[in-house]
């Protein structure tokens, strides 16, 4: 747990805020923290290095998930540990983490497939500036680089293929040079110099793309600028009467909720990559947070948008809470994917911080009644902060996570608890499945949310299984995309995707049909040992409902085997799509999912914004090439 | 897994078949009654959780789908929808089965007493059992097997429990009910029972396909129904029926199951039991009403040889597989799932062409008997032949078959003398052997006859000899529709051939197994067959009849006569006979009595365009090609004819006059 010290009520709340995020988003370097700041440029040096702010990849992995001193590894005596200070599992010993990764992929700790140690810079073509608009840029004064660190680490997000080249020092197309705005104004200079000199502009916030969208579009001929904005992270004001904050686009989740803490609100927006994404990243791919049953997803808490196109900058004249104008403009902006301009500020909703908060977990004797139960849940709109229903594959691996027990008498517990369920109960272990919950708000009426959740459960069979593992659940979502790169060194791969579903029996009907898809497509493509695949329900919706799948193979015997990872991905998109889900629920279409854009929003809604982005980047300026 | 194209049937002869085991032996050498009280746990799919056929039923009357569409008929109807619950509950109540295995070990028992009574051996596949094992317990199976006799499905039911799998439930017409006792018999060993038409009854429908559909999302049991829709009397496969195959597959099309296997069955009788029934039936005696007595009486059949039979079990087609690229599934996202939709043109085409495909695959496993062959001669030369020259003539024949890819069950080490006389002898209701001739053999009362009598006794000869004839037709099939355009046509260029033999074809698609619009397909495939066999050589832009190919082409020819002149008959009946106001009812006594008095007056010799089958399939074909109309009045279907048009087609029939080229473009 990050401790803080005691002190005022403001501290206190604070405090209850942090646990929020379970103590696992402490981040060091204090002297990196944006703050409160004026709104006006140049707040102060942050700089590092001469004239170069600050660099990412130096507390963070060059080539794999989040921070670089946070990994797994399984220690000599083969138990699974997690290192660093900053999670919760951090420093803990996993020991039923072997087996599970054994007996699931077939792997064995003898065969490892480990990475280049660090990147071979000479294996990076050199930069293709543009003389022109790097001497222009110079007398702007605002920093950039062409350092090849800084180009290789903007050149890519976080698929598959992405960190699998990276591992095997592979690195593709990069950016040119890398450009660090610090507001508004030093943006519309840049996107004014790339126009003059035609210069390729990618946006870049927190790089936690999982959709090819900031792969560098290898036919680019232009010079590729990247456009970091990380130095634009203030919250430049905050309207108490109103309850909005006023926020520069490049702030990262964790940031804004914590800078907000200190003045007691919070947005309550908490998509799952909230360590690292940005605010502008949000907007720009319409993200949704764990906790959008209260504060709504990131569509419904913007109330303003400023954003920059090579024809202009794109606002609106004011924060009228909602406006019957035509079309909204807003709509355009969120989810452009970087294709029209830059989100420089946006206006946010924000709420006080909630004084209770509580987790929860209920185990269903399967997913079917678990998925029932959710279902009732969202028709009685009375869902809590965040409910997610795991399968049975999942609770298996959150089990598999399970730290070291402390005490004989937690394991004894432990033991009566499993009895209980399994056999008093009579619940199959290989097909009992887990829902966690988060409730948040007045401490009474938590409890009483609480009791009407739990009621609803029993009626389809749950039964109340502890905070405890809810709070594992939650934690599970952000230490996993670190398991992955665990899996990677022992030629297990995998990944994540997501899609949105309505109710009816499409919910039970799709998981099933996708990961039989998947199963069968492993085998027919080769893959000597089953894969894992499983999927769980991470938000609900009046008419549906969010679901994510996990896929991870053991690669041993495939030559190819990002080659093959691709074809069952793109099969499951398929399966997905014909059982009535859709092309993405968060994470956007990137590059990854733009041939299925057609077929998803007709061919009049493509060209609808085919003209919207001729209008506004006719030279295709923001020429990334995602989505359209 | 099946392969994408459709029509894969190149070279048939290549088809590798499975081996036989005969189930009769074991049942021959030990106790009927421990069989019939053996443990039985079949492997079950594994999706499922095992439900009473009770629940099943509460369960399809609280189903969203039912309930959407009672609301809609109590809506339109203005009764309550208790009403109309109830009126659900009673359709249920007569359709639904009440499998139990009680009544399936009886019948275990009493089937292998008459089994062994009835037939030498009942062999079966037992790899395609292995197959099909496999494929229970991984997808929802669908059963589809020939139809040929009452027989099928009993014995589709005892070979499942023989081998431990899974009972059906089986598709039965409603006719069985009609039966004390033995209807409510069938019921509980698994057959469910549906109206023969229902057509506008939209509750009937919605209850009808939601029970089945239910049984088959729940993986319930297998489901067995025959695509063919009812048993062939002629014993030629049947143009497929396609709204149960609609309904097993839209489960699939909507995602509620992964997939869907169908698997087609080959039922193949040496012997058919109603053999003669059938031939008397397409004369136009009315079939015997199902009753029990009926079936009481027909004991007197346990004392006779039927022969052996086959059944071959083909590897499960995947409905996933098959649609895969022809499918766009996600066009059934947009409405909700209970309420029902139409099936597109484009799920229709494709629903059409798997049922094609299926029996298509029905027919290439059926095994053909050699009295199949020897048949198939004696019908060439009705007057009877010589005994050696049908010896020399049937080994030709076979061998012709085999080099065409025909599935024969031909004892190996036998003389082909000594093969052709065992079958004649088991035939021996239909041939007989006088001196050195062969010749049919013509039941007649004592004493003298009617001359419409006596053609009526031939015809029941000629039709049941026909009905083994029949069974070889899809082997000769294309090859004999290209023989015969070769000689109808006036040039030898390929693509004159090719408009004729498509012209034939077309006519003739009722009659035979043809899948719509594979007739390239089946161009290539007949030119293939026949260069093989030395019978004609491709030259260029040529098509042209080999020194050697005479044999072949007479006896292809020869084989599509009947049929040929049959359609010619029913021609010149309509340009001849046919009033302004020819009735639907009217229209095959009408034809019948046509062809008798031709027959009488000597000119026509053909007996096979007595059966009401070839006149119904013709009659389809001529309004298939507008060359009659249906026209639907108050109380009946009239048929208006366009005679110059019906003219016509008789000339290109008879090869008078050149087919329209419009099809050329095609080749």
């Amino acid at each position: 747990m990050a401790s803080i010290g005691d002190g005022s009520e403001r501290q206190r709340i604070a405090q209850q805020r942090l646990r929020v995020l379970a103590g696992h988003l402490r981040r060091l370097g204090a002297e990196e923290r944006p703050g409160v700041a004026a709104q006006e440029c140049r707040a102060g040096p942050r700089t590092r290095r001469e004239n170069v702010p600050a660099a990412p990849q130096d507390i963070m992995k060059w080539n794999g998930w989040g921070y670089a001193d946070s990994k797994f590894f399984f220690n000599k005596k083969g138990q699974g540990e997690f290192t660093g200070k900053r999670y919760r599992l951090s420093g803990l010993i996993l020991p039923s983490l072997k087996d599970w990764f054994e007996g699931t992929f077939g792997a064995n700790l003898q065969h490892k497939s480990p990475a280049v140690p660090s990147l071979n810079t000479s294996a990076v073509a050199p930069p293709s500036l543009n003389e022109a608009f790097v001497e222009e840029l110079k007398s702007t004064g605002i920093p950039f680089s062409h350092d090849t660190e800084d180009r290789v680490f903007r050149a890519h997000g976080h698929c598959l293929h992405e960190i699998f080249s990276l591992r095997d020092g592979r690195v593709g197309r990069c950016p040119d040079m890398v450009v660090w705005p610090n507001c508004h104004n030093d943006v519309v200079k840049i996107v004014e110099l790339a126009c003059k000199h035609s210069v390729c502009l990618i946006p870049y916030g927190g790089g936690t793309s999982v959709s090819s969208a900031l792969e560098c579009p290898p036919e680019e001929t232009r010079s590729i600028v990247s456009l970091d904005t990380s130095q634009m992270n203030r919250i430049l004001w905050i309207d108490e009467k109103n309850l909005t904050a006023h926020v520069e686009a490049g702030i990262i989740g964790q940031d804004l909720e914590r800078l907000l803490n200190e003045s007691g609100y919070c947005t309550g927006h908490e998509p799952d990559s909230m360590e690292f994404s940005s605010l502008g990243g949000w907007v720009a791919t319409r993200a949704s947070g764990m906790k959008k049953n209260i504060y709504g997803n990131i569509e419904d808490l913007v109330v303003h948008i400023k954003m920059v196109t090579p024809r202009g900058v794109i606002e609106k004249s004011c924060q009228g809470p909602r406006m019957s104008t035509g079309p909204d403009i807003h709509h355009f902006i969120l989810g452009s994917e970087g294709t029209l301009g830059v989100v420089t500020e946006v206006t946010l909703k924000i709420r006080p911080i909630p004084e209770y908060q509580k987790y929860g977990s209920v185990v269903f004797p399967n997913f079917q009644q678990g998925v029932a139960c959710l279902r009732e849940v969202a028709k009685q709109r009375c869902a809590p902060a965040s409910i997610r229903l795991m399968d049975n594959e999942q609770f298996q691996f959150g089990h598999a996570l399970k730290p070291q027990v402390s005490s004989i008498f937690t394991s004894f517990l432990d033991g009566l608890k499993k009895f209980y369920i399994t056999k008093f109960k009579g619940f199959d272990p290989h097909h009992l499945c887990v829902a966690t919950l988060l409730f948040e708000g007045d401490r009474e009426k938590v409890l009483q949310h609480e009791k009407l959740v739990y009621d609803i459960a029993a009626k389809f069979g749950g039964l109340a299984a502890g905070e405890d593992n809810g709070q594992r659940g939650y934690m599970l979502t952000f230490v996993i995309a670190y398991l992955r790169d665990l899996g990677m060194e022992y030629y297990v791969i995998g990944e994540s995707f997501e899609t949105s579903v309505p109710w009816d029996r499409w919910v039970l009907d799709l998981c099933r049909n996708v990961k039989e898809r998947i199963v069968r497509e492993c085998k027919e493509k080769g893959v000597q040992f089953p894969p894992l695949s499983t999927c769980r329900v991470t938000q609900t919706y009046d008419a549906g409902a969010c679901v994510y799948f996990y896929f991870a193979f053991n690669y041993r015997g495939l030559s190819d085997p990002v080659h093959v990872y691709e074809q069952v991905e793109h099969a499951a998109r398929e399966e997905i799509l014909a059982n009535g889900g859709s092309l993405s629920h968060h994470h956007g279409v990137g590059k990854l999912r733009k041939e299925w854009m057609q077929e998803t929003i007709s061919s009049v809604g493509l060209g609808m914004l085919k003209s919207v982005k001729d209008y506004l980047d006719p030279n295709n300026i923001f020429g990334n090439r995602n989505l359209l | 897994m099946a392969s994408k194209a459709l029509y894969s049937h190149r070279d048939p002869v290549l088809k590798k078949r499975d081996d036989f085991e005969d189930i009769l032996e074991e049942r021959r050498n030990s106790s009927d009654l421990r069989y019939a009280f053996k443990c039985y746990t079949p492997v079950l799919y594994r999706g499922l959780t095992p439900c009473k056929a009770a629940t099943l039923k509460s369960m399809v009357l609280q189903s969203e789908q039912l309930l959407h569409v009672i609301n809609q008929v109590s809506a339109e109807s203005g009764e309550s929808t208790d009403v109309v619950k109830d009126e659900a509950a009673a359709i249920l109540e007569e359709m639904a089965h009440r499998l139990q295995l009680r009544t399936i070990r009886f019948f275990a028992y009493t089937l292998s007493k008459a089994f062994k009574a009835l037939y030498r051996s009942v062999c079966v596949n037992e790899e395609g059992i292995q197959r099909l094992q496999q494929a229970m317990q991984e997808h929802p199976v669908v059963l589809l097997p020939s139809h040929r006799s009452y027989m099928d499905f009993l014995m589709m039911s005892y070979i499942l429990y023989t081998y431990d799998l899974s009972l059906p439930v089986i598709a039965a017409g409603m006719d069985f009910l009609g039966m004390k006792f033995v209807g409510e018999m069938l019921r509980m060993s698994g057959a469910f029972f549906i109206r023969r038409s229902f057509g506008g009854d939209q509750l009937y429908w919605a209850v009808f396909s939601e029970y089945v559909k239910t049984m088959l999302r729940k993986g319930y049991a297998p489901i067995e129904f025959f695509l063919e829709g009812t048993r062939s009397r002629t014993c030629k496969s049947l143009t497929p029926k396609l709204g149960l195959l609609n309904i097993v597959m839209e489960p699939f099309f909507k995602g509620e199951v992964f997939d869907v296997n169908l698997v087609p069955v080959s039922m193949s009788y040496e012997r058919v039991l109603e053999e003669s029934l059938y031939a008397r039936e397409l004369l136009g005696v009315p079939k015997p009403k199902e009753s029990t007595s009926g079936l009481l009486k027909a004991r007197k059949i346990l004392s006779e040889d039927y022969g052996s039979m086959h059944v071959y079990f083909s590897p499960p087609v995947s409905v996933r597989s098959l649609a895969q690229g022809r499918i766009n599934r996600s066009q059934f996202n947009l409405t909700p799932r209970h309420v029902a939709q139409k099936p597109s043109e484009e799920t229709q085409a494709f629903v059409n062409d798997v049922a094609y495909r299926i029996v298509r695959l029905q027919q290439e496993n059926m095994v053909v008997k050699p009295w199949v062959l020897v048949a198939t001669l004696l019908l060439q030369s009705v007057e009877g032949m010589e005994l050696t020259e049908l010896m020399e003539q049937t080994s030709w024949l076979r061998d012709l078959a085999r080099m065409f890819g025909a599935f024969l069950d031909w004892p190996d080490h036998t003389p082909c003398s000594m093969v052709v006389s065992s079958s004649i002898s088991l035939h021996r209701n239909l041939a007989c052997v006088s001196g050195s001739r062969i010749s049919l053999v013509v039941e007649g009362p004592q004493g003298p006859e009617t001359p419409e009598e006596a053609l009526f006794n031939r015809a029941v000869s000629v039709l049941s000899c026909a009905s083994y004839r029949n069974q070889v037709l899809h082997v000769f099939l294309r090859p004999a529709l290209l023989a015969m355009a070769l000689s109808n046509a006036n040039s030898s260029r390929k693509e004159d051939i090719y408009s004729c033999f498509d012209f034939l074809r077309n006519v003739f698609s009722d009659e035979f197994i043809l899948s719509p619009g594979a007739s390239v397909q089946d161009f290539d495939e007949a030119c293939h067959l026949l260069v093989k066999c030395g019978a004609v050589e491709l030259l260029h832009q040529d098509v042209v009849m080999a020194e050697s190919g005479r044999t072949v082409l007479s006896f292809l020819t020869l084989l599509l006569e009947p049929f040929l002149q049959g359609y010619q008959v029913v021609c010149r009946y309509l340009r001849e006979e046919a009033t302004e106001n020819l009735t639907e009812k009217q229209f095959i006594p009408a034809v019948r009595s046509f062809a008798v008095k031709l027959h009488l007056s000597g000119s026509l010799k053909c007996y096979e365009v007595l059966s009401s089958d070839l006149q119904k399939n013709a009659l389809n074909a001529l309004i298939r090609l507008n060359v009659v109309r249906r026209v639907r009045t108050n109380e009946q279907v009239l048929f208006k004819v366009n005679k110059a048009a019906v003219n016509s087609v008789e000339d290109t029939l008879g090869g008078r006059i050149p087919t329209q080229k419009s099809i050329l473009a095609r080749l």
